[in-house]
């Protein structure tokens, strides 16, 4: 399963969550924000999202700026 | 802050500050110099831009979060970078999942790269989506007041025109219109972009604005956290004499001695 994620292609080996996607990436538990196909998906529903091919998903966090 | 003068607190959406210096986080040298900037302006409010994740590189880096937590200050999410309302949106909806609800954002919408010069017409549509969507919205705009009214009229919590061109450090280039913006509104209006040093953000406060919002007058200032106290007095400088009230101008001089009993009389 191929998605985008923060633009980029990325393959999936398996089925998975996004709370799966967030934490094969080391970002459980961090101040971080995520949308699948432009949409909020509430961290609350992290578990339950499946992602599916073809989602683009970003994952963003605070950075400094004026 | 003199201990026989109590100002009244900004206000801005339901929440009150005894700081008129807003601040950004960009183009510090690191978080501890970011940091240090930042208590040093005394500032309350705080705005922090919302980017992409750097996929594997992001475990264990320190977060801005972390030298500004949320419990401290009020965070100002901004939408820089975004040059469409749709891309505005998305980027303030992020930022309220990134900070579990938090609806106070910094609307800007850019109209192009080298001038950075506010783009009204996506401003104004973003504006109307957010507020209508319950965000509240300090909006970046250009120094129209008839633009500035509309913002107002839209719902827009707080109208922040520039006084020159981002990051240009040319102070206040128009502050006539400044002031006919400051006289219409009904709404805090804060100076937001083009401040090079402390005397500008003092004019910015005589000229009547409820406060100022600066990041790289601080943060590419030779020595960043002398610069952010000098702008924490120059904004509460320039509020007093804005309460005060300046001396009338005159043609001719006028001693401030008296003439009678000079020894040459």
């Amino acid at each position: 399963m191929q998605i985008q994620l923060n633009g980029e292609a990325r393959t999936l080996e398996a089925e998975a969550s996004v709370a799966q996607l967030v934490e094969s990436l080391g970002l459980t538990g961090r101040r971080i924000a995520v949308e699948v196909n432009e949409e909020i998906v509430p961290r609350s529903v992290h578990g339950e999202t499946r992602l599916t091919d073809g989602d683009r998903v970003e994952i963003v966090h605070a950075i400094g700026g004026g | 802050m003199t201990d026989f003068f109590q100002d009244a607190p900004l206000r801005i959406a339901g929440r009150e500050f005894a700081s008129r210096l807003l601040v950004g986080t960009g183009k510090y040298r690191d978080l501890d110099e970011t940091s240090d900037a930042i208590v040093a302006s005394g500032a309350e409010v705080v705005t922090f831009a919302v980017r992409r994740t750097n996929i594997g590189q992001e475990t264990g880096a320190p977060n801005l979060l972390d030298v500004v937590p949320p419990d401290r200050y009020t965070l100002l999410p901004n939408t820089a970078g975004c040059y469409t309302a749709q891309d505005a949106v998305r980027t303030c909806r992020l930022a309220r999942e990134l900070l579990d609800g938090h609806h106070l954002v910094k609307l800007e919408v850019l109209g192009d790269d080298t001038t950075l010069y506010p783009n009204v017409v996506e401003t104004l549509a973003a504006a109307e989506t957010l507020v209508n969507d319950g965000f509240d919205v300090m909006v970046y705009t250009s120094d129209d007041p008839i633009v500035a009214r509309e913002l107002e009229r839209i719902g827009c919590c707080a109208v922040m025109p520039l006084g020159s061109l981002i990051g240009s450090g040319h102070g206040l280039q128009n502050p006539y219109n400044l002031r006919l913006i400051i006289e219409q509104a009904g709404v805090p209006v804060l100076v937001d972009a083009g401040i090079g040093t402390a005397s500008e953000a003092a004019l910015a406060m005589e000229l009547g604005c409820d406060g100022v919002l600066m990041n790289s007058a601080i943060a590419h200032a030779r020595q960043p956290v002398l610069m952010a106290s000098a702008m924490r007095k120059a904004v509460e400088a320039g509020r007093e004499a804005c309460l005060a009230g300046r001396m009338p101008r005159r043609q001719s001089a006028a001693p401030s001695s008296p003439f009678a009993g000079r020894i040459n009389a």
